[in-house]
């Protein structure tokens, strides 16, 4: 049809998307139950396997590594679960179930710059506790920066692209705020089991070592870890990392629902 | 502007969901600059109405128009002029309303004043107050003020008033009147008699779907009622032919010694003075006028007889 507007091809305003991004920042500084998790559990749990004698121990079955040193990219890969396959999808669900999308959609902003917003916002709490947990490392354990930082660039990016596609597939076949949390936890929790968070899986049966190297964190920590001591990261790894975030990407893209 | 089409329009509107006929061949349109209300109970089809209006919801058939743009092939353009205030839409609750409101500013090209606009709403000192904190009266001040904050060419309104107190609803609907007078279309989706009538330009009456009645406010009073009622006590006997002989009547009745005349326009001064003429006093003139909700129970009645009981 052509109105006088037709010929008008309108674009949001770009100024909408840095305010958008400012709100959903001051909505993670106002709620910081995420932040703290992320970044203060780590950092907590580090400092306190860095303070015991028997974690600094290079160990045979770690191929030389101190048990200290393999919880570095332990505790990053649980950063990036918390934060992408908890609080990366509970806010969406909510943005849904109160309506915030649908209203957006009926503005000149698509409602996917709020979901664009919040994986901004994510990853960047991702990065500060990455930062935070090396430098902890660094500054008071004796431990060096990676030393293929390439590699290590490489490995992040991936695993957090992975996460993401793992936790906008949550939302995505998520209906309910309630629901959300539930299938976060059960997600997540075997999936740290995997990561070697609560025992290192290098020390368990080498079938378990098999396994973990498919699941998400395991990945992660697999892809990050040889970085972090000057090789470059493994395929095998990568590519699983690149497996999970094009199918969950593709299956959340197919499944999510903006009301 | 030579020849401005109608701001909204709605050509043989059709949406089901499921076997559930919720909107049933549906046509109206909106001048530019006019306040249409849409008025009906609970569940008649209204908000469906409007959210295929504004493009949230693809009708099964049937076309809409916003000033010559189809809201969803045409969206993006929709959404520069159209501004929305949906029911049951919340914000994020530790968002302070300043915060939501800047936001919404950043969306639009030539926005209004956030200060005006909040000060219009009754919303200034609540600027630092997060949106958790709120009244839901407040909630809806602040739903109405995100919907005009883009200073749109149509507003959409859906039960605007929903939850307001008699203070809350006399400011949002003077904004209302100013946003129109600056030229804003407005349509306006609501139950509540008393702000159709003070408001509406024109209204469209839905029931079970269909546009049962579609009038002005008084229009549709008088189409409902036939009219007014004049009731009287004659000081003496006349001829009833000397009433039914007026224009402005319609019936003559008898109630025990009171007669009650129906009918329209100047209708006392026409009784009164055809009886002075034929020397009768009418005494204890009561004068009914029909109001728009005894219209909407009348016209939704009739429908649902005509429709043979159809609910």
């Amino acid at each position: 049809m052509s109105g006088r507007y037709a010929s008008v091809r309108p674009r949001a305003p770009r100024a909408a998307f840095g305010a958008i991004l400012r709100n959903e920042a001051r909505l993670v500084w106002r709620q910081p139950a995420g932040a703290i998790s992320a970044i203060g559990f780590s950092v907590l749990i580090l400092v306190i396997l860095g303070e015991l004698p028997v974690f600094g121990k290079p160990s045979s079955q770690l191929s030389g590594l101190t048990p200290f040193q393999i919880y570095i990219p332990i505790l990053i890969s649980f950063s990036i679960g918390v934060l992408a396959l908890v609080y990366l999808p509970g806010p969406l669900v909510s943005y849904r179930e109160l309506g915030i999308l649908r209203r957006l959609s009926v503005t000149p902003v698509p409602a996917s710059w709020v979901l664009a917003a919040q994986l901004t916002v994510q990853a960047c709490l991702m990065l500060i506790a990455t930062a935070i947990i090396l430098v902890t490392s660094i500054a008071f354990f004796g431990q060096h920066a990676p030393g293929n930082p390439g590699g290590f660039l490489l490995a992040l990016v991936l695993s957090i692209a992975a996460l993401f596609a793992i936790g906008l597939w949550i939302a995505a076949v998520t209906r309910t705020s309630g629901a959300v949390r539930g299938i976060s936890a059960v997600i997540l929790y075997p999936l740290l089991f995997f990561s070697g968070l609560y025992y290192p899986v290098q020390l368990m049966p080498s079938v378990m070592l098999d396994i973990s190297h498919f699941t998400p964190l395991g990945a992660v920590v697999q892809a990050t870890v040889y970085p972090m001591f000057g090789e470059f990261p493994p395929t095998s790894p990568l590519l699983v990392l690149a497996a999970y975030a094009l199918v969950f990407g593709f299956l959340a893209r197919r499944f999510f629902r903006w009301e | 502007m030579s020849s401005p089409g109608p701001a909204v329009e709605v050509t043989h509107l059709r949406k089901s969901y499921g076997s559930l006929l919720a909107v049933d061949d549906v046509s109206f349109s909106v001048a530019p600059g006019e306040i249409f209300g849409v008025l009906g109970s609970n569940g008649a089809g209204k908000t469906t109405t409007v959210e295929c209006v504004i493009g949230l919801r693809e009708p099964d058939s049937g076309t809409i128009r916003l000033l010559g743009l189809d809201p969803r092939a045409d969206r993006k353009q929709v959404h520069e002029i159209l501004g929305v205030q949906l029911q049951e839409s919340a914000f994020q609750a530790k968002l302070r309303v300043g915060e939501i409101l800047d936001m919404y500013r950043t969306f639009y090209r030539g926005p209004a004043d956030t200060g005006q606009l909040a000060e219009a709403l009754g919303l200034a000192g609540k600027r630092r107050d997060y949106y958790r904190s709120l009244s839901g009266g407040q909630r809806q001040r602040l739903s109405v003020a995100l919907a005009l904050i883009g200073r749109p060419r149509i507003a959409v309104l859906d039960e605007m008033t929903a939850g307001l107190d008699p203070q809350g609803r006399r400011d949002a609907w003077r904004l209302v009147d100013q946003v129109r007078d600056r030229g804003t279309t407005v349509m306006l989706v609501t139950h509540f008699m008393e702000e159709a009538e003070r408001l509406c330009d024109r209204v469209a009456l839905i029931d079970a779907g269909r546009i049962v009645a579609l009038d002005t406010p008084a229009g549709l009073v008088a189409r409902a009622k036939g009219g007014k009622t004049v009731r009287f006590l004659p000081s003496g006997p006349f001829d009833e032919a000397l009433l039914t002989g007026l224009a402005e009547v319609t019936r003559v009745e008898r109630d025990g010694r009171y007669v009650v005349v129906t009918g329209t326009g100047e209708l006392v001064n026409a009784v009164v003075l055809a009886l002075h003429e034929a020397g009768v006093d009418a005494r204890d003139v009561r004068l009914d006028e029909a109001s728009l909700e005894d219209a909407f129970v009348r016209l939704t009645a009739e429908h649902e007889h005509d429709q043979g009981g159809r609910s």
